[in-house]
């Protein structure tokens, strides 16, 4: 009840919003090749920007050339660029907001000015919602609701079941081998930054990779390619350590910095590999081109490897060299998985409901189309369906 | 000297090195990488500086007109936490810079990920099944929707993979990896091209140096 009352100011203000109008200004000039000028403040933006259109007259002489103009607060009005003699439209950008600017359009034969077009004024203003995102403004607080359902679910104790992900079963059995074997396990949160949702998401990973070597006491490398990761990995494994009550086994300088360079990380981490030779490595996060480069040579020295990406390109490669790869979404679940927390198991039951929601979505709005060919009206289901899923 | 030439026998003997890992682990390997490694670190800490730093954070504390903007005193704290993260009686105020890089990022990336992961690939899916006109059209239309819905349930976590549910999965997962094997070998084909390149590199631009053209 208190997150629906929570919610519902934000649906009355996104409704309000709707009826956010911009004023537009229009002249008619019968006498002039330039038929209609019109000035609006641009839609959807932070301000600063007026978009102006004209149609011309399609039974008059064409002139050489146009000026569009502006009455600046100088009292004159300067040119603000040459247009063609057509239809067209263009936005005059850098404006300052609140305060009213006024256009004319001059036509010029044979290096003449003639009678200028009636003028046309707007004022600019920022809006502080982008209209064309209400659509997901409603679908993402409509998904939020489903999660924090499914979060208070859990946290009552309601059993929520997560189906098997062959990977994250692997991990326990990975430490164990390096355990056994005595050598490192090998951790890398691929190539991006925190501000990147994947490595975000491994390193809720990690801390559950470290909990297991502070539990079993093998070693933990954590080569990064980027400074904050490196100091958020040995914020993560340090707290993992201590909770598992080994503060003695944290090693700051195992979790190092490489490089920024994509390759030049590529080939550190290469070298680490047939160094140190880990026997087992994690690869989850951001990839790109480096990540054959990192799978292949982690088979050579015959470790256990397990991947995870959401980067589509780069899901092939790990398949192709590692023992277990997380697709897509696998990876955000991970965390889930391994922690079986009841909040995070709610958030991932909630993910469910989004994705019966979208399926639900692209069936209707296909068979709609579908009978649409035939039946005029159904395209109306299809069309308001493409509408609250536009993205502009 | 002829930089010229310098240039290419730099580019030539660093590019056998790396090759070398090929056989096995080795000192012109090592050399190699130890020289990328440290040279990229070096670069990008310089790039840091002149392309980050300076033009994000010093010119907007500091504009160009005079004056000084102290706001943007606030990141400029933020950062030097970062930094004292050396002193370890001062280091847990770098967790504050930490949290607001995590918070902003994720916050960030939700409504970019919704938007471009699912609302505008549902839009994209939203066809109708004749459209094109033609039979071929049709079968198409039909696997992207068949492969989008299909796919779908394959990451559906918290139902078991059995039954309908499970042969749909199946359906899923059969769907997605033919489209990786699909681009396994289209990635595959462009970087074989980057080795024609390396290799016509060393053929007609090193070897002519020593006086071999081919």
């Amino acid at each position: 009840m208190r997150k629906i009352l929570f919610v519902l100011p934000l649906l009355i203000f996104t409704g309000v919003l709707f009826a956010q109008s911009s004023g537009i200004t229009s002249d008619e000039n019968g006498d002039c090749f330039i038929q209609s000028l019109t000035a609006e403040d641009a839609r959807n933006d932070a301000g600063g920007n007026i978009d102006i259109k004209w149609m011309v007259a399609t039974d008059a002489v064409i002139p050489d050339s146009m000026i569009l103009e502006r009455f600046d607060s100088g009292g004159v009005w300067s040119p603000i660029s040459t247009i063609l003699p057509a239809n067209g439209r263009k936005t005059d950008a850098n404006l300052e907001n609140g305060q009213e600017y006024s256009y004319r359009i001059v036509p010029f034969y044979g290096g003449v000015a003639e009678t200028a077009s009636e003028t046309a004024a707007a004022i600019p203003g920022k809006q502080w919602i982008h209209t064309g995102r209400i659509g997901m403004l409603v679908i993402l607080t409509l998904i939020s609701l489903a999660v924090f359902y499914y979060i208070e679910q859990g946290k009552r104790g309601k059993d929520l079941y997560i189906r098997r992900i062959a990977g994250l079963t692997a991990v326990e059995d990975a430490v164990g081998r390096a355990t056994e074997m005595g050598r490192p396990v090998l951790y890398i949160p691929g190539i991006m930054d925190m501000d990147d949702i994947q490595t975000i998401a491994s390193m809720v990973i990690l801390s559950r990779v470290a909990m297991k070597t502070a539990e079993y006491g093998s070693s933990l490398l954590v080569p990064t390619c980027r400074s904050v990761v490196m100091s958020v990995a040995q914020e993560t494994v340090k707290e993992s350590y201590l909770q598992m009550g080994r503060p003695d086994a944290f090693h700051k300088e195992s979790i190092n910095y490489i490089t920024d360079d994509q390759f030049g990380y590529a080939a550190g981490v290469d070298g680490i590999m047939v160094r140190q030779k880990p026997a087992a490595i994690f690869m989850l996060g951001t990839f790109y081109a480096e990540s054959l480069i990192l799978a292949e040579t982690g088979r050579s020295v015959g470790a256990i490897q397990i991947a995870g990406t959401a980067m589509p390109s780069q899901i092939p490669f790990f398949i192709a060299a590692c023992d277990y790869t997380l697709i897509g979404e696998e990876l955000f679940a991970a965390s889930a998985y391994l922690s079986k927390e009841p909040k995070l198991l709610g958030s991932l039951r909630g993910q469910d409901v989004a994705k019966l929601f979208f399926m639900i979505v692209i069936v209707l709005g296909v068979l709609s189309a579908t009978i649409g060919e035939a039946w005029e009206p159904a395209t109306k289901v299809a069309d308001f369906l493409k509408t609250i899923t536009r993205v502009e | 000297m002829n930089w010229t030439v310098l240039g290419i026998w730099l580019g030539a003997l660093l590019s056998l090195s790396l090759y070398s890992f090929l056989y096995r682990d080795n000192p012109f390997y090592k050399f190699a990488e130890h020289l990328f490694v440290g040279m990229s670190a070096g670069y990008w800490v310089i790039y840091t500086i002149k392309n980050v730093l300076i033009p994000n954070w010093w010119d907007n504390l500091v504009p160009a007109e005079g004056g000084m903007q102290p706001i943007w005193l606030i990141p400029g704290f933020l950062g030097l936490f970062m930094i004292l993260r050396v002193v370890p009686k001062l280091s847990g105020l770098s967790r504050m810079s930490l949290s607001l890089i995590v918070g902003t990022g994720a916050g960030l990336s939700m409504t970019a990920m919704l938007q471009t992961n699912a609302l505008a690939q549902v839009n994209g899916t939203i066809i109708a099944l004749g459209q094109g006109g033609g039979w071929f059209d049709w079968v198409s239309n039909i696997i992207i929707v068949t492969g989008v819905v299909c796919g779908l349930v394959y990451f559906f976590f918290s139902k078991a993979h059995t039954g309908i549910v499970g042969r749909t999965a199946n359906v899923g997962i059969t769907i997605l990896m033919v489209a990786f094997g699909a681009s396994f070998g289209y990635t595959v084909m462009a970087r074989i091209s980057l080795l024609i390149g390396q290799t016509q590199f060393m053929l007609f631009e090193w070897l002519p140096t020593m006086g071999i053209h081919l």
